[in-house]
């Protein structure tokens, strides 16, 4: 029933991962096709021209954010170009387009009482976002950023957490079914700093989201989760790069993802990549599928790139499971009606991985989001 | 008083060379209070039998009829059946991962009560029947039947049918794979719903073991897809001393 691949690991000798190319001017990208690995996975006929990096916005997404205690957030800040490049079109394309920076800051030292709830809210325009997330030295915060209605949305967000510092980031994508949503996520650790990260991705046509973490210093410690729910014809996608440039630190990857429904398709990718120097290094990455019904497919892509053998540890797994007419049947049999059953399958599935999350009050409204998708009836 | 009748059953699966007639026509009533034991060799279609009351999909009903209490099973989906009172422990229990015993068990008994039990009760009712079958609370945490051995797994069975406490109970090879022991906790668990005298037991074996436990009322033998011979407990001894083949030309 569950098919499990688990590759051998071998070190390698390093080598030049430089991007070929690293700018905010979408310009400088070739246009991507479904030639390039990045991409392969992708239906970019369904991106509404967004990887033509030229697309120009009809409009913008609602912003909202609740005001905590020990944090500030500017909605429209100057667009400076003291920024790292992006390594695609896409990413460099929404940059090029936006015209303002939307910036929450968490003061240095603070430990913040309550989540601070970014909401952005399309109402079925193109539009394009940059949300930087700033965490102070040695602050730590909870920030939920909600994504809701319909939007081509291409909004990258910028995570740096100062030494020390630590937080939780859930980014909830829980789009119309219309919704096409692309994202860089980059993460940059200082020193001892920790991220967790969460991608919870329920709705949309294409949602596209590429989370990456750098460590800036040694001491770096980096969570991520994803829960991730496909419907019929859904694609739902999460290309992850952790980049172990740094002694001593750690990361962790859990996936998990439900499909449901004819055509949903599901794609992960976990690149890992420990450096030569980064020696210390631990890190584990899992992906799990669960084919609840119809003919999904789930592509799962562990990724492990070893330079040095002075590690902790290092590890990966992917399984893809299917519930299956002899479950079904073992259920009913037990009076539970098919769609109580997959519910309770479903949920079961995922109830680890909220407990993980451990942002209690997103655990509701991701299960009852689930619950009312199943079945395809958003 | 619960009956369950079945007329005329006939039921084809669906093979790689076509349709395969497995049962040829099987007359069955079992009521409430009694025990009947079915006893047959390997392949003679028990478990189809007991699989096509239940409502597999993988059986196709070519003929015949199954009433419980006057209803037509026949038309009922698997879990309407089950909410009508036909429980089956089957000979291989499933497993569902990412499902815990608890979490099943309670879904599965609001569903068949129709409404969700009072969760103090509920604990209470859940913690003795376990006791009483010998499973260690701490499986009600585990997925439902991942990793359990095979007597874990009947032992689960009739803990199923002891907390759901069916009309018509069709227990397919319970006794296999159960040790000393585990075989006279569980017949013990079986003897307790029986002696409520609300469900009729179908007790599908292949050892007179479990009878001298469980002590049937009747008992069926079973050949080639259907009943080929009917007595009392007798009939059991019989078969153990001298096998199947002295009804094979009847
Ligand atoms: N899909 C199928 N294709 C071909 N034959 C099948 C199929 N399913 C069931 N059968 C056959 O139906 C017959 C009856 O099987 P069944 O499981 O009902 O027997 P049984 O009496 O329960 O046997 P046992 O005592 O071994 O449990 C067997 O010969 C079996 O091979
Ligand atoms: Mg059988």
């Amino acid at each position: 029933m569950t098919e499990v691949k688990e590759r051998e690991v071998a070190i390698v000798p390093p080598k030049d991962h430089t991007p070929v190319v690293r700018s905010l001017d979408p310009s400088d990208f070739p246009t991507p096709t479904s030639r390039d690995e990045e991409f392969r996975f992708t239906p970019m006929s369904r991106l509404h021209n967004l990887h033509q990096g030229n697309v120009t916005a009809t409009g913008s997404m609602a912003l909202a954010v609740n005001k905590v205690a020990g944090s500030s957030f500017e909605i429209a800040g100057a667009k400076s170009t003291d920024r790292i490049g992006f390594t695609d079109k896409i990413a460099a394309g929404a940059w090029s387009q936006l015209e303002a920076v939307s910036t929450l800051t968490i003061e240095a030292n603070q430990n913040l009482s309550e989540s601070v709830v970014v909401s952005i809210v399309g109402s079925g325009d193109v539009a394009f976002g940059q949300l930087d997330i700033n965490v102070e030295k040695f602050a730590s915060a909870v920030v939920i950023v909600d994504h809701i209605g319909a939007a081509t949305y291409a909004g990258n967000i910028d995570i740096n957490v100062a030494d020390g510092g630590a937080v939780t980031v859930v980014s909830l994508q829980d789009w119309d079914a219309s919704a096409v949503h692309l994202a860089q996520h980059r993460i940059t650790l200082g020193k001892d700093a920790s991220v967790k990260h969460v991608s919870v991705t329920l709705g949309g046509d294409v949602v596209r989201i590429l989370p990456s973490v750098h460590y800036a210093a040694p001491g770096g410690q980096a969570e991520l989760i994803g829960l991730y729910f496909a419907g019929a014809g859904q694609h739902t996608e999460h290309r992850l790069f952790v980049d172990h440039s740094e002694a001593n630190c750690r990361s962790n990857v859990v996936y998990k993802g439900a499909l449901d429904g004819e055509d949903a398709h599901t794609v992960w990718v976990g690149d890992v990549l420990i450096r030569a120097n980064a020696i210390g290094t631990d890190t584990y990455e899992i992906n799990r599928n669960l084919v609840l019904s119809g003919g999904g497919r789930a592509d799962s892509v562990p990724n492990l790139e070893i330079e040095t053998g002075e590690i902790v540890g290092a590890g990966h797994a992917s399984t893809t499971g299917r519930f299956d007419d002899e479950q079904l049947f073992y259920l009913q049999s037990r009076g539970i009606n098919e769609e109580e059953a997959r519910k309770l399958v479903l949920r079961g599935f995922f109830e680890d991985l909220l407990g993980q999350i451990a942002v209690p009050e997103i655990n509701d409204r991701v299960r009852d989001s689930i619950e009312a998708r199943l079945g395809g009836r958003i | 008083m619960s009956v369950l009748v079945i007329k005329g059953l006939t039921v084809e699966v669906t093979t790689e060379d076509g349709p395969k007639e497995i049962l040829r026509g099987v007359d069955l009533t079992v009521k409430a209070g009694e025990i009947h034991a079915l006893m047959g060799p390997n392949g003679s279609g028990k478990s189809t039998l007991a699989y096509a009351i239940a409502g597999h999909p993988k059986y196709t009903i070519t003929g015949g009829q199954v009433s419980l209490d006057g209803q037509d099973v026949l038309e009922m989906s698997v879990d309407e059946r089950a909410r009508a009172g036909l429980f089956l422990a089957m000979q291989y229990p499933v497993e569902v991962p990412g499902v815990s015993i608890s979490n099943f068990l309670r879904t599965s008994i609001t569903a068949i009560r129709g409404e969700a039990p009072n969760l103090r009760h509920w604990i209470k009712e859940l913690k003795e029947s376990m006791a009483g079958l010998q499973i260690d609370p701490q499986f009600a945490e585990r997925n439902v039947n991942e990793g359990f051995s095979g007597g874990e797994r009947k032992r689960t069975e009739i803990l199923q049918m002891e907390l759901i406490n069916p009309k018509i109970a069709v227990l397919d090879e319970t006794d296999s794979g159960l040790d000393v022991d585990a075989l006279r906790v569980v017949s013990e668990g079986i003897n307790r719903v029986c002696a409520k005298g609300e469900t009729g037991v179908l007790l599908i074996t292949h050892f007179t073991r479990i009878l001298k436990y469980v002590k049937p009322d009747f008992v069926h033998v079973f050949y080639d897809g259907r009943i080929v011979r009917e007595g009392g407990p007798e009939l059991a001894d019989d078969i153990e001393a001298n096998g199947y083949a002295q009804y094979v030309t009847a």
